[in-house]
């Protein structure tokens, strides 16, 4: 099983990201770290090893890095870690300095994921970044230096004011550093987030299609957006999401995950786990559990989630659940409610079904029809058979080698393609 | 023998403007004749269709009989008659109003008189019926019952001298109008030994009493054992079981005489043969002659109505049989379209009617609908000299077979608020209306009338009058006739198919203007799917407007971690749910919606 620990805070929020963080004073990180420690000694004595953890955030090289070094010693001691575990981080650039790196390479972890974002410091500033591309260099310079042989870096495309020209320039500038993976999302607007209020209206219209010389018409006139916050057209956001492919592929980085990007062997193994259905227990505010059979999530209400890791330590019934002990739905509920989770989602054949399709064909390389089989006791094509022949003929969905993937188009459309997975 | 005093019952209806106040009246005459306690009451009592009482309006006629014991000591049965409010249903107005004796008029005391108040007075005042004026919402502090006192004088010519001022809302002064009703609207006349001689002002179908007709009886008697003849239709049967209406149910009596309202149950299976408006008569022992005004409803507007899902279509037939049991005005008759396969042309009395029924199908029947583009019965003059009706574009003889073609239309009055009458007559302009005069009705209100094509009125008509006068029109129409015109099919083309689904007929000289608006409608609404969609509007085989649907570059999640699967998943079956709503047109998936949207032309 994968763990998933998550740290809520952040210096401050940019713009466009919707997670669950946010600025917090020396004390209440503190007392959060009491808690998740709580929370983590819960889980003491379960069977199950580790194979891969993913400390996430908000930033969390803003606590103290002798609050990660505890973290991760509790971990420690109350689940048995494989010997070749996967540990990421988060980081942020401008929150790591050497001494706090070692400490965490001493902590165990070995692998860092830098938000970076972009090298041009004029998006960075417009997305609301902290740092500058500059700072960004030290701070995976320092990396390199505390001996952290695997390291990611987050990057945006489609970003306001950002031009094919500049997103290249981010691209063969951070490909140069040879990290070991990086990740290139283009930019989400997420309901409640300032850029949404700002850009939706503007995002709807390229939606629609019209070409880029209107949008940036109606972002002058109708929206009063200045060149340099201008979102990009359909067409312009098109190429910088072909031309990033091949720009990386150049560097020897191959695309495993519609966002994802690799050298060989370095892909990440706790993000895999995610979309090959591998069981997760989330640990801290707001994270996510799943079991295989069962999603929920802890409350994301910082004040309930110190009250419900307090005093004493729960009796460990949630353990169960990992085991495979299913009781009936009622129950689990309970006790879930009791150790105070929420959103209970028990997952029927048919969910694991569509979560199989659904996840599995994020990857480049797919999903095997053979493990369908093995897991489901049925042929693909029996559940999905119109499906798949429609996309095939279509081509957005391929099958070789025993593999059925997504093409390439498959990828950009795949949404529309997963809703069809959907039972 | 008689049972009941003819001179202590008086049979009315109460007539209105919309939202003058009708309704609520009527539900305050139930509740202070002491029928039912006010704990009972629901609102709108006479409206007992979820339907009707959603939308505020009355489709279906009704009666409700209740008892008032007059300030003079005397008990009287008061029978009031229900009407729809709508032109649509002008008809049934006309015919329940002939079953009445006399009329409250409802006018509001903050808008004064309105056009169809105008128009549902004349239609009493044809038949002969007594009227007088009560002003209603005199509790809202814009009431100025003086001023409209005076507007009904002068416009109506109804004495409005001693109109009792009311709040149907509050009960406030309803007793008045009792004691009106009891004094000012005559006690019916009619002999009790004549052969029975009896008016249907309504009829519906109940799956255990079969057909359950509403009759005001003229002449004559009627009792269970009978044997009954419908004039008109011939049908005839025994007669189960009499009785009247209280509210919202039926109470069973021995006999109905002269001057009554009532109901009759006679095992009848077909609601067709209970026609509205015909004379009941007793089949051993008829009267002479029928009732006057008698007609056939005629439908005057058709549309193709289809299941979303084509193996709906039993249940689509079953669902229309059902509600045509309760709705003689509804036609219907299976068709078969390529786009939407097959489905039923069905015909209305109007738009709003069109629209009852469609949500009732959705809503009472559980059914998901494609509708097409209403359209008006045209009649084709053929250089064979044959003359078709035609119904559905589709069914449109090829242009060397056609000599010339006629289309329906209207006399339509609008009543407006002068600072609106440019721009509602520029409207009637573009809608091809012919002007034909505008009486002031006072300094601030006109009386517009044209002579339009019923085809341009349903589409959107209602509407853009609405907009151009920020709600201030109203509109009452009539048919008036055919009229030769220029007609042509405008054909769409969606990925180069035809959709036939979408022909509708256009006068000539607007088909560029309606093509290109259609495809630019059509192009919102066909969302972009794998491929560029071509979508072209062509009368015959020229193409005259053109928009492409350009094809879906990037439909995707970038992130999707652990924390987010949950999240995403809602999003695809929000995705998933929106594709049921579509319909595959060859290899193009349109929203069923799209078949009416398209049709409504954009204000603005």
């Amino acid at each position: 099983m994968e763990l998933y620990i998550h740290i809520p805070f952040c210096v401050k929020k940019c713009g466009y990201c919707d997670f669950l963080s946010f600025p917090a004073g020396g004390k209440l990180q503190a007392k959060y770290t009491e808690a998740l420690i709580r929370e983590i000694r819960s889980f003491s004595g379960m069977e199950q090893s580790v194979s891969s953890i993913y400390i996430g955030g908000g930033t969390p090289s803003l606590l103290p890095a002798e609050g990660i070094a505890e973290i991760m010693a509790a971990v420690g001691e109350a689940f048995s870690l494989e010997p070749d575990a996967e540990v990421s981080m988060e980081a942020n650039p401008g929150t790591v300095q050497p001494g706090s790196l070692s400490v965490y390479r001493g902590a165990g972890v070995n692998r860092l994921s830098f938000g970076c974002q972009s090298a041009d410091d004029g998006e960075l500033k417009r997305l609301g970044r902290i740092h500058t591309f500059r700072e960004f260099q030290e701070s995976y310079a320092y990396a390199r230096e505390a001996g952290f042989a695997n390291i990611n870096i987050d990057l945006m495309s489609g970003l306001p004011g950002q031009t094919e020209e500049s997103w290249e320039r981010t691209l063969s500038q951070i490909a140069e550093m040879q990290p070991e993976h990086i990740s290139a999302y283009s930019l989400i607007l997420e309901e409640g987030t300032p850029f949404y209020e700002k850009y939706h209206a503007v995002s709807g219209m390229i939606a629609e299609g019209e070409p880029d010389f209107r949008v940036r018409e109606l972002e002058e006139e109708r929206y009063h957006l200045k060149e340099e916050e201008q979102l990009p057209g359909e067409e312009t956001e098109r190429r910088m999401y072909e031309r990033t492919e091949e720009i990386l592929a150049d560097c020897g980085f191959r695309r495993y995950e519609i966002s994802n990007y690799a050298k060989s062997g370095k892909e990440c193994r706790h993000n895999v786990g995610y979309w090959t259905g591998v069981p997760y227990l989330g640990l801290g505010l707001g994270a996510s559990s799943y079991t295989g059979t069962l999603r929920f999530r802890n409350t994301d209400d910082i004040g309930k989630y110190l009250l419900a890791h307090t005093g004493s330590d729960s009796d460990g019934r949630l353990r169960t659940l990992f085991g495979g002990a299913c009781g009936s739905e009622k129950e689990t509920e309970n006790i879930l409610t009791a150790d105070g989770r929420e959103d209970p989602e028990f997952l029927g054949r048919e969910d694991r079904m569509a979560e199989f399709m659904i996840l599995g064909l994020r990857l480049v390389s797919g999903v095997r029809p053979e493990e369908f089989r093995r897991r489901f006791g049925q042929d693909v094509t029996e559940v999905y058979g119109g499906t798949i022949r429609k996309y095939k003929e279509a081509g957005l969905l391929r099958e070789e080698d025993g593999r059925l993937f997504l093409t390439r188009r498959g990828l950009s459309l795949s949404n529309m393609i997963m809703a069809e997975f959907l039972l | 023998m008689s049972f009941i005093d003819q001179s202590k019952i008086r049979n009315f209806c109460i007539i209105a403007h919309i939202d003058h106040g009708k309704s609520t009246l009527a539900d305050r005459i139930i509740e202070k004749t002491g029928l039912l306690t006010s704990r009972e009451m629901q609102n709108q009592v006479l409206d007992n269709m979820d339907l009707e009482r959603e939308r505020g309006i009355t489709i279906k006629a009704q009666a409700c009989r209740t008892v008032y014991k007059a300030k003079d000591g005397e008990e009287y049965i008061l029978n009031m008659i229900d009407t729809p409010g709508h032109v649509d249903f002008n008809y049934e107005v006309s015919r329940s109003l002939a079953a009445c004796d006399g009329a409250v008029l409802v006018v509001d005391a903050t808008q004064g008189v309105e056009a169809q108040t105008v128009g549902n007075v004349y239609l009493a005042m044809e038949h002969d019926l007594e009227i007088f004026p009560v002003l209603n919402k005199i509790d809202l502090p814009s009431a100025h019952p003086e001023e409209v006192k005076s507007e009904i004088e002068d416009v109506i010519g109804l004495d409005a001298e001693d109109a009792p001022e009311i709040s149907a809302k509050t009960g406030q002064n309803v007793e008045d109008v009792l004691e009106a009703i009891v004094h000012k609207i005559p006690a019916p006349v009619g002999d009790i030994q004549a052969p029975l001689k009896a008016l249907i002002f309504d009829s519906v179908y109940d799956s255990y009493k079969g057909v359950i007709i509403s009759v005001r009886l003229r002449e004559g008697t009627v009792k269970p054992g009978d044997r009954i003849r419908m004039m008109a239709t011939g049908a005839e049967e025994e007669v189960v079981e009499v009785g009247y209406f209280g509210a919202g149910q039926m109470i069973p009596c021995d006999v109905l005489e002269a001057g009554m309202v009532g109901y009759i149950t006679a095992s009848i299976k077909n609601i067709k043969d209970t026609r509205v408006g015909d004379t009941v008569t007793n089949a051993d022992r008829p009267c002479e002659e029928r009732l006057p005004g008698y007609k056939k409803v005629q439908s005057m507007v058709y549309c193709g109505i289809y299941p979303a899902d084509s193996a709906k279509y039993p249940e689509l037939r079953d669902a229309l049989e059902k509600l045509q049991l309760n709705d003689a005005s509804l036609y219907f008759e299976p068709e078969t379209s390529a786009a939407l396969g097959f489905g039923f042309r069905c015909g209305f009395l109007g738009l709003l009617h069109l629209e009852i029924i469609q949500e009732r199908l959705e809503r009472e029947y559980n059914l998901d609908l494609v509708t097409t583009a209403p359209g008006v019965v045209y009649k084709i003059h053929k250089t064979s000299g044959e003359v078709m009706e035609l119904t559905n574009p589709s069914n449109l003889p090829d242009p060397s077979e056609i000599e010339y073609m006629e289309e329906p239309m209207v006399k339509a009055e609008i009543m407006v608020t002068t600072e609106f009458v440019g721009p509602i007559m520029q409207l009637c302009q573009e809608r091809r209306g012919e002007y034909q005069g505008m009486e002031y009705i006072e300094t601030t209100r006109a009386l517009l009338t044209y002579h339009i094509p019923l085809n341009e009125i349903i589409y959107d008509f209602f509407d853009a009058l609405k907009s151009r006068s920020r709600g201030y029109a109203s509109l009452d129409y009539e048919i008036i006739g055919y009229q030769r015109s220029e007609l042509v099919r405008l054909d769409i083309l969606v990925n180069k198919e035809p959709v036939d689904a979408l022909s509708f007929i256009v006068f000539a000289d607007s088909a560029y203007d309606r093509g290109r608006k259609m495809c630019e409608k059509l192009k919102e609404e066909i969302p972009r799917q794998l491929f560029d969609i071509p979508i072209q509007a062509a009368v015959g085989s020229k193409v005259i407007a053109r928009e492409t649907v350009k094809a879906l570059r990037k439909d995707v999640l970038a992130k999707c971690y652990g924390g987010d699967i949950s999240r995403k998943k809602k999003l695809l079956e929000k995705q998933k749910e929106g594709k049921k709503k579509m319909r595959q047109i060859g290899n193009v998936e349109i929203p069923k919606d799209a078949f009416l949207n398209v049709l409504k032309l954009d204000e603005n």
